[in-house]
């Protein structure tokens, strides 16, 4: 217990020097040639290069936000979608939810620069001299309250016909928004929406046939698939009830207020339900504490064990380099 | 070989004075994994050539399947890979498919048209799993977006 104690400094991971002149136990692996070790070597910005001004008449503070909004959801989304990876029923399933995942993680990342880039102001503090990059910054060091992802993103995977169904609300919903996305005049959030648009289209798809195999499927999956649909209710609305930044982006031409969307969303879905055979359920939304949502950062409790599981890696080592 | 250029990856590249080069990437899908990958690799094959580069990201307009040249397609057959058909040109919303996606497309390996469609996702981003009717080989097809 005595050397271990002092050991427990943050470590940087950086990847070995073949320079060093104490070499390395990975000295024989790589040959003299230091770039076999492409993935953390050096920080990839995923916006390098891409002009991040901001559009006229816009306020800093607000796009920075609007940017967490849309960032959190695919982050939160992504990593529950993850936990799949090598639980899924079948090889396929487990790879295409992986995709999904990757899809959705890949506009989170651009998402969270482009809202550092923003408003450097909502980046978390670390250490000095830390190396963690703005976007995992967002990621790993906000708090549950910080969070402004919608409350149907956290919510547990259930079997696999919960997640179908959740899959299914969310890429329809977050098509939808995309779709109109692609016009604001905040370049980066309109080539994001370009990009995001064309992968949403596979995974609403993908969502949607699962959703009419289990529903036509047998006894069991039908059954699964109605309780699924019950499970996940509650929380569609709140993908339509519009916060006052979205409201304030949407003025501005630079963001969608998602209440616009509501009407088409839900004719897209009534197309798979019909194909389905199921009703289109009446259930109530799942209460606003307080008046509050997913986008004001109150959340359900499954979430602080997902941002647990999450954060806690990067948390004890705020000054790593992964 | 198959090169950025034909994969339609790479978008600009622009030599500043002396001998430093900016070379401008586009990723394929959002999370495209091997961005980092491709912007090392960039840089120390530049290195080689006496030249210091940056590598920027250029978002838009977004990638598409269809700026793959004919030089790519051929590359990626000869790899085992087949390649994407025309992507669909968007305009207004996108509808919704529930029906099983069909291609017309012939077996890399044997260039039977027997091929049938394992799952829509494959191993890395930009590809779909197929398996051969033929020769029961599986390959992977590169997506039409």
């Amino acid at each position: 217990m005595t050397d271990m104690t002092e050991d427990l400094t943050p470590a940087s991971h950086s990847a070995p020097d073949p320079n060093s002149e104490h070499g390395s136990v990975f000295d024989g692996l790589l040959g003299g040639d230091p770039s076999h070790w492409a993935f953390g070597t050096d920080f990839e910005d995923p916006l390098a290069g891409v002009d991040t001004t901001i559009p006229d008449g816009v306020d800093g503070h607000d796009l920075g936000v609007y940017c967490l909004m849309l960032a959190d959801d695919a982050l939160i989304a992504s990593h529950r979608l993850s936990e799949w990876c090598s639980n899924a029923p079948d090889l396929e399933e487990d790879i295409a939810l992986a995709n999904i995942s990757l899809d959705l993680l890949g506009q989170a990342r651009l998402l969270l620069a482009r809202a550092a880039a923003a408003d450097p102001s909502l980046v978390p503090s670390l250490p000095a001299g830390s190396p963690v990059p703005p976007e995992d910054a967002l990621a790993f060091f906000r708090t549950d309250g910080q969070f402004c992802n919608a409350r149907l993103t956290e919510t547990d995977n259930g079997d696999f016909a919960v997640t179908v169904v959740k899959a299914l609300v969310l890429a329809t919903a977050r098509l939808a928004l995309m779709e109109r996305l692609r016009d604001s005049r905040d370049a980066v959030l309109a080539a994001v929406a370009a990009k995001a648009v064309k992968e949403l289209a596979y995974h609403r798809d993908y969502a949607g046939r699962w959703f009419l195999t289990l529903a036509r499927g047998t006894q069991e999956s039908r059954r699964r698939i109605d309780a699924a649909l019950r499970t996940v209710w509650p929380l569609y609305a709140e993908l339509f009830v519009p916060h006052e930044v979205e409201t304030r982006m949407a003025e501005v031409g630079v963001g969608v207020d998602p209440a616009g969307v509501a009407d088409e969303v839900a004719v897209v879905l009534a197309q798979v339900f019909a194909l389905s055979g199921v009703e289109t359920p009446d259930i109530a939304p799942m209460v606003a504490v307080r008046g509050l949502r997913g986008r004001d950062g109150s959340h359900t409790e499954a979430f602080s064990k997902l941002l647990g599981e999450m954060q806690s890696v990067a948390r004890a080592h705020p000054s790593g380099r992964w | 070989m198959l090169t950025l250029a034909d994969l339609g990856v790479l978008r600009a590249v622009d030599v500043d004075e002396g001998d430093h080069v900016t070379v401008s990437i586009t990723p394929t899908y959002s999370g495209c994994p091997a961005m980092a990958s491709m912007r090392d690799d960039l840089v120390r094959t530049l290195a080689d050539e006496g030249l210091t580069a940056t590598v920027k990201v250029v978002l838009a307009p977004a990638w598409s399947s269809d700026d793959i040249t004919p030089a790519g397609r051929a590359a990626l057959a000869a790899h085992g890979l087949s390649a994407p058909g025309p992507a669909t040109r968007h305009t207004g919303p996108i509808a919704l498919n529930l029906m099983p996606v069909r291609r017309s497309l012939t077996c890399p390996h044997c260039g039977s048209y027997a091929a049938q469609l394992s799952s829509e996702f494959g191993p890395t981003a930009c590809t779909a799993l197929y398996r051969c009717g033929a020769c029961g080989e599986p390959f992977e097809h590169v997506k039409e977006i």
